[in-house]
């Protein structure tokens, strides 16, 4: 075999240095972003060192546990190359249902649920059988969930059922519920998305959709189904924004959709489809969810924390540049 | 029935050579709206046959074999697999009777590592350990067809050079999980394999073939059909118009059959004593740097010329052409270039058949510094009108009109530049009988005002309008005729390498 392949060997030989195995390409994927919320996590413990207890981390990661679900759920939009800016809005009208109908009328809002999931689902097929940009499409969806949360909601009120703000508040075994919760969606992602036979197939989809249906799969199917359990990780999303919050209010997430992308980029996806890492997508929710506390120990005044948070997320992607390999 | 069972009863089949083909299509048709691709095929395949699948581009083999795969459906005739008849065929039921494809462009995920494409192929990898029973199987394969291969099955397809990915697509064609393997239609295999990896998958074929499984090889390295086909099938327009045994067929006879298009040869010279005037005539329009390697030819072209590029598609004509138009583009003389991919390179979606039209006279359009929309559409309404673009006003949105109106439109818009230099890339494709007759008349009528045409094109009888021709083989201009020596059978033979041994 002299004319083509010895790959490994031949080319790295070439390029004088050895080329980097695929699961060093993805540690340093997720390591990135994990570096930068260790040297946050340093300089807030050095700052207040009574932040270093069970109750300083409830309360440095409480807001990033709907986050984190939210983030996975851009991430199955983005794994199939496209992007979902309804993300956030959507998240809010689920607050809103949530507030006002489950614990009064739990049938009710399980259907409202299903029937937001469908939606989400034939929203996805909208997009593959007409062959529109999924930009145009979800950021009208944003406008149509956000009028249906107003109508419903028009001013920020309702409750969350009591075993909901109590699970939310629940103070589970060695370390914080949001660390569990992170933890176990992580670790869920990466043998569903990463691991499993059918997450190859669902990557493959994003990356190379052609060939994925000349091998014989349903586009059709996977786009629905994939976007069904984006539109079901949004639903968790919302029932955790409101058992911390207690209440629904249409406008409490719009920020969710483009930290979420964030996360998602963050933690090692591209836009190009099929590249996405949900361990790399956690450790980015909590990174990003980080820099907002990191800025107030830093006693950054909050006129300058947003555009802070978007040094921070440049500067790890900046880093993410300076680590990438060179392609040849 | 197992496995076993059967290869064994398809290799006592074509013993006899008799029993039900495998594989059998009458009268297959597939159009593309108006455009015919498939016109009556009469097709069928035995176990353990192998069948070479010759032709010029355009023919229909690989029209052909997306029907046989389940990628396209067709729009009628007859379909039968293992001699029960089929209505619906999707790659799903293709994959479940045995029957596999490598197309043409790459069909891996670049993105997924090789034992995940496997398992994208293979329904039966899944479960527990998955991931290395995938490894297994598509090491082995491509340890039984590339001995010394040496491609990880954990590497990621996006970091294999593109000799490894085709071997990779071949050998998970040839992957055997659950379902036994029948038929594998390969498209082009060897075009990124080098010589010695071509070598060991023609033995490999021809070792599989006794077991039974039938191969439909589709390719234009002539010696490979030569070597390992029992027959060889001739597609020419969407028609099967020959069928050989191979064994009473020579290289040069395969060659003649691919070349029965008569196209009418109705050639005007037009008279290039009126050149002298223009004062242009003799001078090197177009020159190229002396050729790329050996058996590269200089291309050169005068005002008037109408020169051709032809050839197999994708042996280096348009890289050519490009390369040409960007040298042009900082030389003395205006160049234009006509796309002929519409849609990517070609129109701009949104606006109207004038601004589509004047883009590239712009500057000869402006009066004091702004554009003249009175001059715009001036220009736009005369060669509308020229090229007989059928649409209401020039004002109509460009994608309202057909495609041999939108390009229409494109030729327009280099026509009525100041271009003296118009490069012309495969512009014709997907375009009516008509509309193809007004523009190569305005061609020639253009050509003898002083213009020079440099015109790549797949469809031979174009070749007619051509005075001098470039024929490309493997990214080289190899071969150059001129005036009568301009005939399908000779481009062909050029294209092939030459019809002899």
């Amino acid at each position: 075999m002299s004319d083509a392949v010895d790959v490994g060997r031949a080319s790295a030989a070439r390029r004088g240095a050895p080329a980097r195995p695929a699961w060093l390409r993805d540690a340093i994927g997720v390591g990135l972003p994990a570096l930068a919320l260790a040297a946050m996590l340093a300089v807030i413990l050095h700052i207040r060192p009574s932040a270093m207890s069970y109750f300083g981390f409830t309360l440095l990661f409480k807001l990033a546990t709907p986050l984190v679900f939210a983030a996975l759920s851009q991430m199955l939009v983005i794994m199939l190359g496209d992007i979902d800016l309804s993300n956030g809005s959507f998240v809010g009208l689920v607050t809103c249902v949530t507030a006002l109908y489950l614990s009064d009328a739990p049938g009710e809002a399980v259907l409202i649920y299903a029937l937001a999931i469908a939606a989400y689902a034939g929203f996805g097929l909208l997009i593959y059988v007409q062959r529109l940009p999924s930009i145009i499409v979800t950021l009208g969806m944003s406008f149509i969930w956000l009028g249906t949360a107003v109508i419903l909601l028009p001013a920020p009120g309702g409750a969350a059922p009591d075993w909901l703000h109590g699970f939310m508040n629940w103070k589970p075994p060695l370390v914080p519920l949001p660390i569990w919760i992170a933890a176990l969606a992580a670790g869920a992602g990466h043998l569903i998305v990463t691991r499993s036979s059918y997450g190859a197939v669902l990557r493959g989809a994003g990356a190379n959709p052609r060939a994925v249906e000349r091998a014989g799969w349903s586009l059709l199917g996977i786009r629905a189904a994939v976007y069904a359990a984006a539109g079901l990780l949004a639903v968790l999303s919302g029932l955790a924004l409101t058992g911390l919050t207690t209440s629904g209010d249409a406008n409490i997430a719009p920020a969710y959709t483009l930290l979420g992308v964030g996360a998602v980029i963050l933690g090692g996806g591209s836009f190009t489809g099929g590249m996405v890492s949900p361990v790399g997508t956690v450790v980015g929710t909590l990174t990003l969810s980080l820099a907002g506390s990191l800025l107030s120990f830093l006693q950054v005044p909050p006129t300058w924390q947003i555009g802070a948070q978007g040094v921070i997320l440049f500067l790890v992607l900046a880093g993410r540049v300076v680590v990438a390999e060179k392609t040849p | 029935m197992s496995a076993a069972a059967l290869l064994s009863a398809g290799a006592a089949a074509r013993a006899e050579g008799s029993g039900p083909p495998f594989v059998q299509v009458r009268a297959l048709h597939k159009h593309y709206g108006a455009v015919q691709a498939l016109r009556g095929v009469d097709f069928a395949v035995g176990p353990g046959e192998v069948v070479g699948l010759v032709g010029h581009n355009g023919a229909g083999k690989s029209t052909l074999m997306n029907v046989l795969a389940g990628t396209v459906q067709r729009t009628g005739g007859d379909f039968s697999v293992a001699g029960a008849p089929v209505e619906a065929w999707s790659p799903h039921r293709a994959q479940a009777q045995g029957l596999r494809c490598v197309f043409q462009e790459l069909s891996l995920c670049a993105n997924l590592t090789l034992a995940e494409n496997t398992r994208v192929m293979h329904r039966a990898l899944r479960g527990f350990g998955w991931r290395r029973r995938a490894e297994r199987v598509i090491g082995q394969t491509l340890d039984a067809i590339f001995p010394g291969h040496g491609i990880p099955a954990g590497a990621r397809v996006a970091d294999l050079p593109i000799g490894a990915r085709q071997m990779a697509e071949i050998a998970r064609a040839f992957s055997v999980t659950d379902e036994p393997l029948r038929c594998v239609i390969l498209d082009e295999p060897t075009s990124a394999l080098g010589h010695e990896a071509a070598e060991q998958l023609l033995a490999y074929i021809r070792k599989v073939s006794t077991e039974g499984v039938a191969c439909i090889l589709i390719t234009h390295r002539l010696d490979e059909i030569m070597a390992v086909c029992h027959r060889a099938v001739v597609m020419v327009d969407g028609l099967v118009t020959a069928e050989r045994p191979i064994v009473d067929l020579s290289r040069a006879t395969l060659v003649s059959l691919m070349g029965t298009i008569e196209a009418p040869r109705e050639r005007e010279r037009a008279a290039k004593s009126d050149l002298t005037s223009t004062g242009l005539t003799s001078i090197g329009l177009v020159v190229d740097d002396p050729g790329r390697g050996a058996g590269d030819l200089p291309i050169r072209a005068a005002a008037g010329d109408i020169i051709g590029f032809a050839g197999l598609d994708g042996h280096g004509q348009r890289e050519r052409l490009r390369a040409l138009y960007a040298k042009g583009r900082g030389g003395p003389h205006p160049v234009a270039y006509v796309a002929g991919d519409r849609g990517t390179e070609g129109v701009f979606a949104l606006w109207s058949i004038a601004d589509n039209l004047t883009i590239r006279s712009l500057d000869a359009l402006r009066r004091g510094g702004l554009l003249s929309r009175s001059a715009e559409r001036a220009l736009a309404q005369t060669w509308a009108e020229r090229l007989k673009v059928k649409a209401p006003s020039v004002d109509t949105p460009i994608l309202s009109l057909s495609g041999g109106n939108q390009q229409k439109v494109l030729f327009a818009r280099a026509l009525a530049s100041d271009a003296v230099v118009i490069f012309l890339d495969d512009p014709m494709r997907g375009v009516d009988v008509n509309t193809k007759q007004d523009v190569y008349r305005l061609i020639r009528s253009e050509a003898a005002k002083g213009r020079c045409f440099v015109w790549y094109t797949t469809e031979l009888e174009e070749l007619n309008n051509c005075e001098r021709l470039y024929v490309f083989r493997e990214g080289r201009a190899e071969t150059m005729l001129s005036g009568a020596e301009i005939e399908p059978s000779r481009v062909l033979e050029a294209s092939f390498g030459g019809g002899h041994e």
